[in-house]
């Protein structure tokens, strides 16, 4: 039964599914890196981008990877706002507050959601969406292939915009001390908002990659931000390559643990390599870069 | 102690509540209300005096639900000691969830995640695991009689509520002067600090979650016994999560009344914006998600500790109001 094709294949679509686990991820632990903060909007956020890119599709006709661009500006002008208008000062600067008030507007967005498009499922057909590519030993969805090959372009580019631009570099600087970068002149109400429109994007591109093969409803996005959790918590909180790395790995245990022992089950066993990770190694697996 | 006797007005004034309201409507609503206060009060005690901000209260408030609904459906056992086995197994569960994460040394942020996963955890496994009801959920059999914990009159299960509600009162009010009280607070100022002055703070921390947990549960097992129907999404269920949390940060987070006064605020709030629009799902619970950030933003101690400050504000202007006049009649 567990002929080494079958086990390949498993994992190479882990892989796959694990890369947009990895870009959620991306968000989160940027977030988290320069605000210290876990944003419990995370998950809303998600939702929110994938009825965005669902009504893009539906309304404007706009196909949903050509959407990454409209929408990753969008939704980074939002995190932007968010953080800027809402987050920032309600919570003036203290931890427990910043928690509780993500977590509000995680209640606030995906009631909001609920209360406008009801609990429905919706989806979308695009004529390449059941489209495979024959690999000789195995196929592949071609969905996914191009989902996979998008999240390392976005890796890739946010690693660039860190390492490179000023705006990287403050936000960096301020990851690292706060304090000595507002002596340093810079605004760090800006970066962390800054910081909060690159998290709030990236859950905007994975929406838009999502979209083609998964289903849209106001609590879609929760399923996605729990093994994100994990993932983060795997690679370290803050580190960048922990979170793809964390993303992929999480991806092939979820799909070998789904072929084993069937699916709910292989989702408590994400939660307790979440909650043992969380006891054991709480600076993760591959330990934070700070 | 003033703090008694102000809990003792405000339970005789509840206690005379059926008297004058007879509307079942009326006594169901502040049922429920009660029901999240006490789920509150136990949040309360660990996040509002230990400064340990949980998201996973429903995992005390599903264990005691469960706990009283199964023994006596499968066990037969009787409801009232089902009702203090749930009481005694949220507190067990308390102080293994508190063992294993204060000992990793988990705070903030980590603390919220982990407590979030451990009700996770417990939601899909009650969602399968037969001795639940699965899917199904466990149905209590109807049965209005004292003995089993099932009374005719709405009037008496809402004065057994209340008598919750007022002993949850009285545990925080003995529990704010004590001297475990105190280190409690003084490991939500400073951790650090307190350890540097010779607090446990492990066994302080474990100890809240103890009574915590034991006080959200104990709302769980009222929760099964009234409704008489428990399943996973109810249990372990996020709403009971964020209205434990809610209640306490809305009515002024570490004080006393705070839950109480929130759990009667939320729900009133609750129910209006459903009359207001016709039962229109995720209303009321983005009402819930725009006060919880209007609340922090502009009223950090909740309502109670507004009025404080308005009530310190005014009696500030009184006295200087009289200082003037003083100053004026001595020329």
């Amino acid at each position: 039964m567990l002929s080494p094709l079958i086990v390949t294949t498993a994992v190479l679509n882990g892989l796959l599914n694990g890369a947009v686990y990895a870009l959620v991820a991306l968000g989160l632990t940027l977030i988290y890196g320069v605000l210290h903060i876990i944003n419990f909007a995370h998950g809303a956020l998600l939702s929110a981008a994938l009825f965005a890119a669902f009504f893009a599709y539906r309304l404007l006709g706009v196909d949903p990877y050509l959407a990454v661009f409209l929408l990753a500006p969008v939704f980074f002008a939002l995190g932007y706002a968010l953080q800027r208008l809402i987050i920032g000062p309600a919570a003036r600067g203290d931890d427990r507050n910043m928690l509780l008030v993500t977590l509000g507007l995680a209640v606030l967005i995906e009631n909001a959601l609920l209360y406008a498009f009801h609990a429905d499922t919706r989806t979308i057909e695009l004529a390449y969406a059941f489209k495979t590519i024959d690999f000789g030993f195995t196929f592949l969805a071609v969905p996914r292939l191009i989902s996979f090959a998008a999240v390392l372009v976005v890796t890739l580019l946010l690693w660039l915009i860190m390492s490179f631009t000023d705006t990287g570099k403050a936000i960096r600087a301020v990851a690292k001390e706060k304090l000595g970068a507002e002596l340093a002149g810079i605004d760090v109400a800006h970066i962390y908002a800054i910081t909060f429109g690159l998290g709030t994007a990236c859950v905007a591109i994975a929406a838009c990659l999502l979209v083609p093969t998964y289903y849209v409803t106001p609590t879609a996005g929760n399923a996605f931000v729990l093994v994100a959790f994990t993932v983060v918590v795997l690679g370290g909180m803050g580190s960048v390559p922990g979170a793809l790395i964390g993303g992929l790995v999480v991806g092939v245990v979820e799909s070998l643990g789904g072929f084993l022992f069937g699916e709910s089950l292989g989702q408590v066993s994400i939660f307790l390599i979440f909650i043992a990770v969380l006891l054991a190694r709480p600076r993760g697996l591959f330990g934070a870069s700070t | 102690m003033k703090g008694l006797s102000l809990i003792a007005a405000v339970a005789t004034a509840l206690a005379a509540v059926p008297l004058v309201v007879h509307s079942n409507v009326v006594l169901n609503f502040l049922v429920v209300a009660l029901l999240i206060a006490l789920a509150g009060q136990g949040w309360n005690i660990l996040g509002g005096y230990g400064g340990q901000y949980s998201f996973g209260h429903a995992a005390f408030f599903g264990t005691g639900a469960y706990v009283t609904a199964v023994l006596q459906v499968r066990y037969g056992i009787n409801a009232w000691l089902g009702f203090g086995a749930g009481i005694a197994a949220g507190a067990a569960l308390g102080a293994g969830i508190g063992a294993l994460v204060f000992r990793a040394g988990l705070r903030s942020s980590y603390f919220a995640l982990v407590t979030l996963a451990f009700a996770e955890v417990l939601r899909i496994l009650a969602s399968v695991a037969p001795i639940t009801g699965a899917g199904v959920g466990t149905l209590i059999k109807l049965d209005l009689r004292a003995q089993s914990f099932q009374f005719q009159s709405r009037a008496i299960f809402y004065l057994v509520a209340l008598a919750l509600v007022v002993a949850s009162l009285v545990i925080t009010q003995l529990l704010e002067r004590s001297r475990f009280g105190i280190w409690l607070i003084a490991v939500r100022e400073n951790e650090d600090a307190a350890t540097a002055v010779g607090v446990d703070t492990m066994a302080v921390k474990l100890g809240a979650m103890v009574i915590s947990a034991a006080v959200t549960a104990a709302a769980g097992c009222f929760y099964a016994q009234y409704f008489l129907f428990v399943d996973s999404g109810i249990a372990y269920g996020t709403w009971i999560s964020i209205e434990a949390l809610l209640t306490p940060i809305i009515g002024g987070v570490g004080t006393v009344f705070g839950p109480l006064v929130g759990a009667l605020l939320v729900k009133a709030l609750g129910e209006g914006a459903r009359l207001v629009t016709g039962d229109a799902p995720g209303l009321d619970l983005m009402v819930y998600g725009v006060m919880l950030v209007l609340v922090i933003a502009f009223a950090p101690r909740g309502l109670v500790g507004a009025l404080a400050d308005v009530r310190d504000r005014l009696t500030g202007r009184i006295t200087a109001a009289r200082s003037a006049a003083r100053e004026a009649a001595r020329g």
